[in-house]
């Protein structure tokens, strides 16, 4: 991949790109982490350190921490919902929902018309199916008479599952 | 050692791992030892720290500690979706995830039963793989791009049973 971002507040240089890498899979797990992955890249763990600092800054990397494995933990009800709002009111209404702790993911995204009304997306995450649509319906109450279409997309299988990464 | 005793180090145990798993989703410390740091906060050693999450590691209850990368970080992507014979399921979504492009893929419920994510170096690059998927496929693709993000990402609190 290339290794500038088209997007310039997110742009990153090839340091940058090799702390990445260096990363992607997890910190190592010994008391002092970062100053081994300096050394393994070979610069001075200051400016490992400010290089984190900054890409959390711009948003590169959006959190540094322990990463659960929802699905081993039992969380196995994964419902994409989907929601048909008024485009005046999503910003409102996406902040909203986005700020629900059962949603993982919420994001504004085009109609396809006529096949694919909605413009509105929230993953929602559950143990059972059960508990999954009652928090759709939850959904639903929040956005009241907003809400003019929508639908839950459940998954029944993930067929492939990498993450973001980048190659080396 | 007593059953007492058993049954109150399991407890203690439980405990530091549901501590663990929910506290730490976010704000790992850039200081020299955040593992240390963590300890600290819990009240219990670095040691127990570390022994618990390269155990949680290789249970596969923790993925990694680590970053999460924005999820549209290089470059362009895009959630695309495709309806496709449910006989040819398999088939289609083996072709799908033979492209480096594409690194979440799920079955869903609907008509629209593949779900994939796409990214690319640029607008330009995603377009031409689109148009290569729909090719070998033979299927269109209907590509839903981000436009606006709405959540916050602290990292998700585990209800546990």
């Amino acid at each position: 991949m290339n290794m500038q971002m088209t997007d310039p507040e997110h742009r990153i240089d090839s340091l940058d790109r090799r702390i990445i890498i260096a990363t992607q899979d997890g910190l190592p797990l010994v008391s002092r982490p970062y100053a081994l992955i300096a050394e393994q890249l070979d610069i001075p763990v200051a400016e490992l350190k400010q290089r984190l600092q900054r890409m959390q800054e711009t948003g590169v990397i959006r959190r540094i921490g322990v990463v659960p494995n929802h699905y081993a933990l039992g969380y196995r009800a994964n419902g994409m919902t989907v929601w048909d709002v008024p485009d005046e009111r999503i910003d409102e209404l996406g902040e909203q929902i986005g700020a629900l702790d059962f949603v993982s993911h919420c994001y504004h995204r085009p109609r396809k018309l006529p096949d694919w009304p909605y413009n509105l997306f929230a993953m929602v995450h559950a143990h059972t199916r059960d508990e999954a649509l009652a928090h759709v319906e939850q959904i639903a109450k929040l956005l009241g008479a907003h809400n003019r279409a929508h639908d839950v997309l459940f998954s029944t299988r993930i067929l492939k599952k990498t993450g973001m990464r980048l190659n080396p | 050692m007593g059953r007492q005793r058993q049954k109150k180090d399991r407890d203690r145990q439980t405990r530091l791992e549901h501590h663990l798993l929910n506290d730490f989703q976010h704000g790992l410390s850039l200081s020299p030892t955040p593992f240390a740091d963590m300890a600290e906060v819990l009240g219990v050693s670095e040691n127990e720290v570390l022994t618990t999450l390269q155990q949680k590691k290789q249970e596969g209850v923790i993925s990694r500690v680590g970053a999460v990368f924005r999820p549209n970080g290089v470059g362009a992507s895009t959630l695309a979706a495709m309806a496709v014979d449910k006989n040819e399921i398999e088939r289609i979504a083996e072709i799908i995830n033979g492209f480096d492009a594409v690194n979440h893929n799920y079955e869903r419920e609907h008509e629209y039963n593949l779900w994939f994510v796409l990214t690319a170096e640029n607008e330009q690059a995603l377009a031409e793989v689109i148009k290569e998927i729909e090719q070998q496929c033979g299927y269109e693709v209907m590509s839903l791009p981000m436009l606006e993000d709405f959540h916050i990402d602290l990292g998700f609190d585990i209800k546990w049973t």
